[in-house]
């Protein structure tokens, strides 16, 4: 779209535009098309000429039991992680919009753990679950009688960095929720109470499918980020283990390209992580109509 | 509230109190141990209520840390980020929506296209362009036949431009932003065409109407956007770690990772606790002091 009354000039714009298309072409074009070039050719040891692999490097990815375990990892880690914050997150928002004093004190506590940093928030759980001093390890031992240890058992690291992430979630979903409940027309809910539904009711079958739009953009959101952004979590937590339990995919394409400079794999796993994000922005723009249509 | 259930209230009030009890818990206890001495600190179970030395355990994190250059950096770098982020966010959409130009698809692709590049699926390759920034540079002129003049005006070889280890490298590749640029279009789009033909009638330059006109009308969008921006380039983590190898660059988040104890150390959890709400005090007292611009940015951006 563009404005019906416009201002004239050749240069000017693309000067405006200029900066941000050299840093996109700089940091983002050239590294994207480098990974595709990485992924699908080899580098000569000697000469350094290019050779062509073809898709050599994904099929050896793809036959790895470690990047297959990656991937079922990960898959586990972001349904926990999305499913946890998002359950949270809606609990939360539909009794904040119960209550009529003391709304804005509540959501002042819901909201800030958005602002601590995912490194930060493993290194907060990590001290909570550490084995030997930790608050809640010490109360899962001594109330339950369950010997925890993330450093040794698989299910408990993973338990450690779902924790960690749904937590610092846990407030964007809040604020979403609770902008949506607010949304909904008082109308429908004294027309359902009008016709007898109790407040119970009223939540499951009025509430909550009038809010689905608004859950299905969080869940794409949600597993962007639990995609993306919980490398910090890992990296301070777990380091991926034990054994590559909590290995997720974004933890090892770093671990093969910087630690173990695999650069064709890493690239190969680059180029796959792309796939996985065109796939879900698709999602969410598709989504963006939806709600277009919806409103109208 | 539709009818009188005063049961209710009291169970959902009761109930919100315990859910943000428990969400509050991890920082919490992390305040409690950064005020307690190293041996209360490391006994099982921790006691619930913080000690007394709160103010010499944030003194000993800060300097094992050396956390006051670490929190100097990380305002410099999201600062940085934020600002720059917002300036050719709004300079694009300035010359999307006001001007008519030819090819503005592919610009607009260009742009729309970079949401799905973060920088973690792309990390090999965007530390190589950082390490050489002249790399492209050379590439591009190769295809282009001007391979052999660049090469000759690098003296001995190829021309290097490294960013590592620089505010320049921690900055410059995170400073492109698509939701930004959609969301001052946005923003312009909704500025009535009035304005822009009294402008024009006063003979205004487009310069002088996206200064005069349009930056003070999207002043209150423009807080949000930086509230939102300051939080994530602050939490920045994978970045900072790969471009900086010289501790002088560290970041406050990377400085706190840094003190988790490793499995055979001695643990001094009350230091490392204390250096963590250090570290993550700024972001959450701008959140805090600017909720509702927070809360408005974080809807419209969407992204």
């Amino acid at each position: 779209m563009i404005k019906r009354v416009t201002f004239r000039g050749r240069l000017l714009p693309w000067l405006l535009l200029a900066p941000q298309l050299l840093v996109l072409l700089f940091f983002f074009f050239w590294p994207a098309g480098q990974a595709i070039v990485q992924a699908l050719f080899m580098v000569e040891p000697f000469s350094g000429e290019l050779q062509w692999v073809g898709l050599l490097n994904f099929e050896q990815l793809l036959a790895s039991p470690a990047y297959r375990r990656s991937i079922l990892v990960t898959i586990l880690f972001c349904a926990a992680t999305a499913g946890l914050a998002m359950l949270v997150g809606l609990f939360l928002a539909v009794l904040v919009d119960r209550t009529v004093r003391g709304r804005t004190v509540y959501r002042t506590f819901a909201i800030w753990p958005y602002a601590v940093a995912p490194a930060i928030a493993g290194a907060l759980f990590l001290f909570l679950l550490d084995p030997a001093i930790g608050v809640l390890a010490f109360a899962l031992r001594r109330g339950l009688g369950w010997p925890w240890d993330p450093h040794l058992d698989a299910s408990h690291a993973m338990v450690l960095v779902v924790l960690a992430a749904a937590w610092k979630q846990v407030a964007y979903n809040f604020v979403f929720f609770l902008a949506g409940l607010q949304a909904i027309p008082r109308v429908l809910i004294e027309a359902a109470a009008l016709d007898g539904a109790g407040p119970w009711q009223r939540l499951l079958r009025v509430t909550l499918p009038l809010l689905s739009p608004t859950a299905f953009f969080l869940l794409v959101m949600n597993l962007v980020y639990a995609f993306f952004d919980t490398f910090g979590i890992v990296a301070t937590t777990t380091e991926g283990g034990p054994a590559g339990a909590t290995r997720i995919l974004v933890y090892k394409v770093w671990e093969d390209g910087f630690v173990g400079l695999d650069l064709g794999s890493s690239a190969a796993q680059s180029v796959i992580l792309m796939a996985i994000v065109v796939s879900l922005t698709v999602l969410q723009f598709r989504f963006l109509e939806k709600r277009v249509h919806y409103a109208g | 509230m539709v009818e009188r259930a005063p049961l209710l209230d009291v169970l959902t009030h009761l109930l919100l109190l315990l859910a943000l009890a428990a969400l509050c818990l991890p920082v919490w206890l992390a305040l409690v141990a950064a005020s307690l001495p190293l041996e209360e600190a490391a006994r099982v179970p921790l006691p619930l209520l913080p000690g007394d030395r709160l103010l010499e355990n944030l003194a000993a994190a800060w300097q094992r840390a050396e956390l006051g250059r670490a929190l100097v950096n990380s305002t410099i770098m999201a600062v940085g980020i934020a600002a720059g982020k917002i300036a050719l966010a709004a300079l694009s959409a300035f010359a999307l929506v006001y001007f008519r130009l030819r090819l503005r698809w592919f610009a607009f692709w260009a742009i729309f296209l970079s949401l799905m590049l973060p920088v973690e699926v792309r990390i090999v390759p965007t530390y190589e362009v950082v390490a050489n920034v002249l790399v492209p540079v050379h590439a591009l002129a190769g295809w282009l036949g001007l391979g052999s003049a660049l090469a000759a005006e690098g003296a001995g070889g190829i021309a290097k431009l490294s960013l590592l280890n620089s505010y320049a490298g921690l900055i410059l590749p995170l400073t492109a932003s698509a939701t930004a640029t959609f969301l001052f279009r946005q923003v312009f789009l909704s500025v009535p065409d009035e304005l822009t033909e009294a402008a024009l009638v006063d003979g205004c330059r487009p310069m002088a109407f996206f200064r005069l006109v349009l930056l003070p009308l999207s002043r209150t969008n423009l807080a949000a956007l930086f509230i939102i921006l300051f939080v994530w380039s602050w939490n920045q983590y994978l970045w900072p770690l790969l471009v900086v190898t010289d501790p002088a660059y560290d970041t406050a988040v990377v400085a706190v990772t840094r003190l988790v104890p490793s499995m055979d150390a001695l643990p001094r959890w009350h230091e490392t606790m204390a250096a963590a709400l250090l570290a993550m005090a700024p972001p959450v007292l701008v959140v805090l002091l600017f909720q509702r611009a927070f809360v408005r940015g974080l809807i419209e951006q969407d992204r």
